[in-house]
């Protein structure tokens, strides 16, 4: 048994669906669980939490209130939380902001550390990650005072485990003197977040353009997913990178992930392959995406998806 | 001003990957830049363009290879390169203090830059831990880039449509992203000139690198399996998408 701090994160103040397989993840041969709380302003942040076993939600702030996003302040916030109550174990998301706080944890405590973890034994100190685009997966074993992990978004499913969580009001100093964070620029609403959602839908080159990708968009809605796009689509400058779905871009594990006119390369699959569910939609038979996903459609997807639009509004709105 | 570009030799992306001894790739295959380290190599030589009387200095780890590696970003423009000798795959925790003893052994760096990980090990770490040990502030995976009066203006993304914008002293390291540039081609003349350029050689275990408490170890490597059924959906459009709303709902159970 051992103690584990659990970084959640949000999305407008509300706990994102992620961390509860991060949660699930950790909770294994009766694990203390602490979930670390910066920036929950949601009111039944606590009731979600023990609904999947946390013990005490730690909320952490200054003496002066709510820790404002910096990630050396974060950072520095949690690390003194860690070191108050005694837990050595960080479990996190491999998200944007995963990304930017555990390393810097780690590089502070020296800490070993293994992202984009898909399966994790905490009291064996060992960490399963996809290595070489995806083509391989690494067992890496852990030694330190401390141990970091951060867990790809989706890949642990969510398992409720309901306790009575306590709260606690963690105050800390925190300092950044040659980092400031000037302003936190909101761009336009992008919908799901991609690395997290539960169906994304991709374009390919077929797109053929920017206004296509409307058509992915409005799918998209109907049934909450993110909307992506291959390396081909970006580089032609047709959609930003931030919607970029491979090996140089976002790594998703959706429980469904469609692919329109995209022809499979290793680097795509290098950024969806843990997806449960592959979908391709492709006038192509040849393209390599044919012979590695679960269901394919040789078709247009400028019929295809249309169609699936209005059909998913009609489900969806009766239910 | 003085600017380093920490690049890592990796296999291609493309290469068909087979497993030694359980716990290493078979590295009989074609080996590359690490994609995001040519961004980094391009703003690091962007940099230098700007910038009177700078100098970039290339540093890798890795095997007499990997000195390939040292040649691109060489011929990039990059006027001199570090290869820090081993054949051992350290982790992240003894290769940021490689870079960092390697880095102060030359000179005092201005400015280091990274990509924003390896497609290898695929890590995301080792900015970090370099920063670290430098005593300096980081941030990784920009989409953007300035410099002014000694102080850096770096953007990143840090949640679905928000971006950061962070401005840190120098000395710093920063993390490249994919966005943030277009590596340059190295014309033929560029080619040519950068074979007279000088890669300076060290070996690991003559940084003496103390030895942490602490360590990542690659116990086991395994081939991820494959094994969809690949299945086909047929019939007219509208029972093609019956057929897809049915997984999503029945299968799936996402809708």
């Amino acid at each position: 048994m051992e103690k584990i701090g659990i970084l959640i994160e949000t999305n407008n103040g509300e706990i994102k669906a992620a961390n509860f397989g991060v949660i699930t993840a950790a909770r294994k041969n009766g694990n203390e669980l602490y979930a670390f709380v910066l920036d929950c302003t949601g009111n039944d942040c606590e009731k979600q939490l023990q609904e999947y076993g946390i013990k005490a939600v730690i909320t952490i702030t200054s003496p002066r209130g709510a820790i404002k996003w910096h990630p050396v302040l974060w950072a520095g916030a949690i690390e003194s939380a860690m070191k108050h109550f005694g837990i050595n174990t960080l479990f996190g998301l491999t998200s944007a902001k995963g990304k930017d706080l555990l390393p810097r944890i780690a590089a502070d405590l020296d800490a070993p550390l293994v992202m984009d973890c898909i399966k994790v034994n905490p009291a064996e100190h060992t960490a399963e990650k996809p290595q070489f685009s995806g083509k391989t997966i690494a067992t890496i074993k852990v030694k330190g005072s401390h141990y970091l992990f951060g867990i790809r978004p989706n890949a642990i499913e969510a398992v409720p485990a309901p306790c009575k969580a306590e709260t606690i009001v963690f105050q800390t100093e925190v300092a950044s003197k040659r980092m400031t964070v000037e302003t936190l620029r909101q761009g336009p609403s992008r919908g799901v977040e991609l690395s997290e959602a539960a169906i994304v839908i991709s374009g390919g080159r077929a797109m053929a353009n920017t206004e296509n990708f409307n058509l992915l968009k409005q799918c998209a809605e109907t049934m909450g997913a993110a909307v992506g796009a291959s390396r081909a689509v970006v580089d032609a400058g047709w959609v930003p990178h931030t919607m970029q779905v491979g090996q140089t871009g976002t790594t998703v594990s959706p429980k469904v992930y469609i692919a329109c006119g995209i022809s499979g390369s290793v680097q795509h699959f290098a950024g969806m392959k843990t997806s449960d569910f592959i979908i391709a939609v492709n006038t192509d038979p040849e393209a390599s995406i044919i012979t590695k996903c679960d269901y394919y459609v040789i078709a247009d997807l400028f019929k295809i998806v249309p169609l699936l639009t209005s059909r998913l509004k009609d489900a969806l709105g009766r239910s | 001003m003085r600017i380093y570009v920490c690049v890592k030799h990796v296999p291609d992306s493309a290469a068909r990957i087979t497993i030694k001894d359980d716990n290493r790739i078979d590295e009989t295959v074609t080996f590359l830049p690490n994609p995001c380290d040519e961004n980094a190599i391009e703003e690091a030589v962007r940099l230098k363009e700007r910038v009177n009387e700078s100098e970039v200095i290339a540093v890798t780890l890795g095997g007499q290879s990997a000195i390939n590696t040292l040649r691109s970003a060489l011929s990039m423009g990059a006027d001199r390169a570090i290869l820090i000798k081993t054949d051992d795959r350290p982790d992240s925790i003894i290769t940021g203090r490689a870079l960092q003893k390697a880095i102060e052994i030359d000179g005092k760096a201005d400015i280091v830059f990274t990509g924003k990980e390896s497609i290898d090990s695929e890590g995301m770490q080792t900015m970090f831990r370099l920063a670290a040990a430098l005593h300096v502030p980081v941030a990784n995976n920009l989409s953007a880039f300035s410099l002014d009066r000694r102080k850096v203006t770096a953007e990143y993304e840090t949640d679905a449509g928000t971006t950061a914008v962070v401005v840190m002293d120098l000395p710093c390291v920063v993390g490249v992203g994919k966005s943030l540039n277009k590596p340059r081609y190295p014309t033929l003349p560029d080619i040519i000139k950068s074979r007279k350029k000088i890669i300076k050689q060290i070996s690991l275990s003559d940084l003496n690198i103390k030895v942490p408490g602490a360590k990542m170890e690659v116990l086991a490597l395994r081939p991820s399996v494959e094994n969809r059924r690949a299945r086909e959906i047929t019939g007219t459009p509208e029972e093609i998408v019956e057929q897809i709303v049915k997984v999503l709902q029945e299968e799936a159970k996402v809708v």
